[in-house]
């Protein structure tokens, strides 16, 4: 293996370029007078943002709120479905192609039709497009997890007469756990995305997505990267809580 | 190095209900996937195991030890022959926990502490949880690991983790214990002093092993007899009885003996296969 | 707080579990009647679920279920829910009633193999930057702990909302005779979202020979480059190839939002939308192109299986992702 990276490269070294990025942003705007509608500067990016807060935090919720919600209801289903999956092979294998699909295809290109089955004032469709893209990731995680139990193991539950039930308890879900966390980790990402750029094919205003395109076409670009700048934020913070609730279900054990 | 009556019932013992392990020709033959490609694993077993008696099976890889140590463990099935352990069938030994097993992997779960799992058994077999507090603390003491209990097992060394395993294994006092090469993954010097520790244990709970290992050494100062076994198709090479005392004096000072240094011989001899000498020198050939 | 969070992820060696890096090893190419029950067995799950939605159709209330004001279950009508048959009937009537219409299927085709060009441009551009990325991350620790937290940073929050800004770039950018296209825009959208996997997974691959074969080849005396290919490289195909496939579903799902909101005509991202807005008038349309855009998803990740079969010799004793 290679030499570790120590801590303090490990923060500094980011940080230095980050840094660094965003100065030669700053200064290149500068220097060559880059208009906004090409690219704003950091600093007129950040006022804007600091100036708006409270419409960018309203867009934020609204986004935020559908995302949250397609990450709860495609955790939820995912998991479940991954269950019965391992339980019941012939689940598993007629599932295994739309799975497979799913996995390959643009889930925000069935928007349109999800705004005119649920409604195209509702913010329904969004959450389902979210809900989509939470559940694969989570589905084949948990699935993959939940066929991880060590050869080992199941002689030992074998060997202490566990019934069915306890040695899923015991050994198989526990096992599975961390899958599931990375999953959730992945889909964490993909419905505050998935919940955003649904927005640019349709439906209600209001959302994050909706106020960039709109910013956008009044030509406010600073405004525009303002609400850009507010959904980085939504996506670090749900990616943070995923990863944080992750690192908590995972002590003690032999990184995989 | 001839017979000596101190070992507990070597060879003649058979009355069916009292034998620990008894073995009638159980063979076990694996089927490739398409059935094209069958291999014996195991042909004509004949064991029998005492009571409180300590039985190594040894051999080179492919000689089917530890698939017959899974057969008593009812891990696999025989493809033809009866296995007994104290008179019930093998699948009501296990469902009775008449056994406990300890695998060359230690197989802890990692997200249980170290006494979470060596009252893992008790807790599945629905002990009562003071019950299980006491017995795990006694286990703890017993395997030399009475400050251990809250840690977790990736902060235990290797030698460490297969004690808590062998409390786990013993945790409900069971009279057979089933050991696959349960040291195999350790170094010598921790192997010696594990060994040293199990004679102890062995003699503390007066269960009956039958242990796995490829190392001569371990089985002759483990045993009181060895069961030499060949591969293609496992059988039974020999039976070596070993007597170099009960586990009270077993100690360093056996490494060092004349005796022991026979049996190692002996043992070595009758794996490269040579039958007809080894059997005058009191070898049982069943 | 958060980008601290993440950098420690970074630090405590998360690089075997990042996201998307999803292989299922159990999955093992399939011979014969194992290969044909799975594909049969596949199709009809498919099939299950054009059932479903037709018996759902045929007996769901007509609003839809609604708990609370909010919609749980669709509407039913043939507005909301068309039939299946009618969706696939839809693929053989001309686009619109114009007199010189092309069959729906034909302009689906037309507009799948446009998206596919654009995307694979972006797909081949990511490679190209993320298998840089990879290299210089193996090769220098200090690239590695620069610009990791900000590749896994780059994905998990959800840049892509740029995608109407960049449509902007575009118009100031002429060098000579070379004119920046609107199409370039959605392919550095594409390039931009599959450059990601593809560096996380080759790190991984590039990282991935055993510290003996590594001092083996210290012991021959061979440097940095002839380790790379007589090692790291040929090492690193377990791992790269799932990333290649992620990275082309991500140029894919690239290149569709780009093309919605950059308003690129031509492609399967634009037909999307176009005729989401005839549905009121013919509601089995807008289905045509999400049939397109399944389409392109599958061919771009069946291409990239295809490279796994050129490749096997390194996929023998294939490390489990």
């Amino acid at each position: 293996m290679r030499p570790q990276i120590g801590s303090a490269r490990a923060v500094a070294a980011p940080l230095i370029l980050g840094i660094g990025a965003l100065l030669i942003w700053q200064l290149t705007v500068m220097a060559l007078d880059i208009k906004p509608f090409v690219l704003p500067s950091p600093v007129s990016i950040f006022t804007q943002f600091i100036d708006n807060v409270p419409t960018v935090w309203a867009a934020s919720v609204v986004t935020g709120t559908n995302a949250l919600i397609g990450l709860i209801v495609g955790g939820i289903v995912g998991v479940v479905s991954a269950v019965i999956a391992a339980l019941l092979p012939i689940i598993d294998e007629l599932s295994a192609g739309l799975v497979a699909a799913l996995s390959v295809i643009p889930i925000v290109a069935l928007a349109p039709v999800l705004y005119t089955m649920f409604g195209a004032a509702e913010e329904t469709a969004r959450q389902i497009v979210a809900a989509i893209a939470v559940f694969v990731p989570v589905y084949l995680n948990s699935l993959r997890g939940l066929r991880q139990v060590r050869p080992v193991h199941r002689d030992l539950m074998r060997a202490t007469a566990a019934t069915p039930w306890q040695a899923t308890r015991v050994v198989t879900l526990p096992t599975a756990t961390p899958f599931v966390f990375t999953g959730l980790r992945i889909a964490s990402s993909l419905a505050v995305i998935s919940a955003l750029i649904a927005e640019y094919f349709g439906g209600p205003v209001g959302g994050l997505g909706k106020s960039i395109t709109s910013a956008a076409s009044s030509s406010n670009y600073a405004l525009a990267w303002a609400y850009v700048l507010g959904s980085i934020i939504l996506g670090l913070l749900f990616y943070s809580a995923t990863l944080a609730l992750e690192k908590l279900a995972s002590r003690h054990r032999p990184s995989a | 190095m001839t017979d000596q009556t101190t070992t507990p019932g070597a060879g003649a013992a058979s009355g069916a209900a009292s034998d620990a392990v008894s073995i009638t020709g159980v063979s076990r033959v694996f089927t490739g996937r398409r059935g094209e490609s069958t291999v014996t694993a195991l042909d004509g077993i004949d064991l029998t195991v005492s009571p409180g008696e300590f039985v190594s099976l040894i051999g080179p890889s492919g000689c089917g030890k530890s698939t017959l140590l899974r057969l008593i463990a009812d891990l696999d099935q025989p493809t033809a022959g009866e296995i007994r352990i104290f008179g019930k069938t093998a699948k009501k030994a296990r469902l009775d926990q008449e056994y406990g097993i300890a695998f060359q992997q230690a197989g802890l779960l990692p997200w249980r502490s170290v006494a979470a799992n060596i009252e893992l058994p008790l807790q599945l077999h629905g002990m009562a949880a003071a019950g299980r507090k006491a017995r795990t603390a006694e286990l703890l003491e017993l395997v030399g690991l009475g400050d251990f209990g809250s840690k977790y097992p990736d902060q235990l060394s290797g030698g460490m983790q297969q004690r808590v395993a062998i409390a786990r294994a013993l945790a409900e006092s069971p009279n057979l214990l089933l050991m696959d090469e349960p040291f195999g993954a350790l170094d010598e010097m921790t192997r010696e002093r594990m060994q040293n520790e199990l004679v102890r244990i062995c003699g503390e709970t007066q269960a009956a092993v039958v242990f796995v290992t490829h190392s001569i050494p371990e089985a002759v100062f483990l045993s009181n007899r060895v069961v030499v076994m060949s591969p293609r198709p496992g059988r039974i090479q020999g039976i070596l009885p070993v007597a170099l005392g009960s586990s009270g004096q077993r100690g360093e000072g056996l490494r060092e003996a004349d005796g022991f240094f026979d049996a190692v011989s002996e043992v070595r001899e009758l794996l490269h296969g040579a039958p007809a000498e080894a059997g005058a020198r009191g070898v049982e050939n069943r | 707080m958060s980008v601290s969070e993440a950098l420690k992820a970074v630090d405590a060696g998360s690089i075997g579990t990042v996201p998307g890096i999803v292989e299922d090893s159990t999955r093992r190419p399939l011979r014969g009647a194992a290969f044909l029950r799975r594909f049969g067995l596949g199709a009809l799950g498919v099939l299950l679920l054009a059932v479903v939605w037709e018996l759902y159709k045929a007996l769901g209330p007509a609003e839809g279920v609604i708990v609370g004001g909010v919609t749980v279950l669709p509407r039913t009508t043939d507005l909301a829910m068309p039939h299946v048959v009618d969706m696939v009937g839809r693929l053989f009537e001309p686009v619109s009633s114009a007199a010189n219409a092309l069959p729906m299927w034909m302009a689906v085709l037309q507009a799948s193999a446009f998206s596919l060009g654009v995307a694979s441009v972006g797909w081949i551009a990511g490679v190209i930057v993320g298998l840089f990325l990879a290299l210089l991350m193996q090769r220098f620790l200090t690239a590695e702990a620069a610009l990791f937290p900000w590749i896994v940073l780059s994905q998990t929050v959800p840049l892509i909302a740029i995608a109407p800004l960049v449509r902007r770039w575009g118009a100031q950018i002429e060098i000579g005779s070379f004119e920046w296209e609107p199409w370039m825009s959605v392919a550095l959208i594409a390039s931009y979202l599959a450059f990601f996997p593809i560096s996380i997974g080759a790190l991984r691959g590039l990282n991935s020979p055993d510290t003996n074969h590594i001092e083996l080849m210290r012991s021959y005396g061979v440097g940095w480059w002839t380790t790379l290919f007589r090692l790291r490289l040929p090492a690193s195909v377990p791992y790269l190839l799932p990333a290649l496939r992620l990275g082309a579903a991500s140029a894919v799902i690239g290149t569709i939002v780009a093309e919605v909101s950059i308003g690129l005509r031509g492609g399967i991202g634009r037909m999307v939308v176009e005729f989401a807005a005839a549905a009121g008038g013919d509601p089995a349309k807008p289905y045509a192109p999400i049939f397109g855009a399944v389409l392109v998803g599958l061919v771009a990740a069946g291409f990239v299986s295809l490279i796994g079969v050129f490749l096997r010799r390194y996929r023998r004793g294939e490390v489990p992702a």
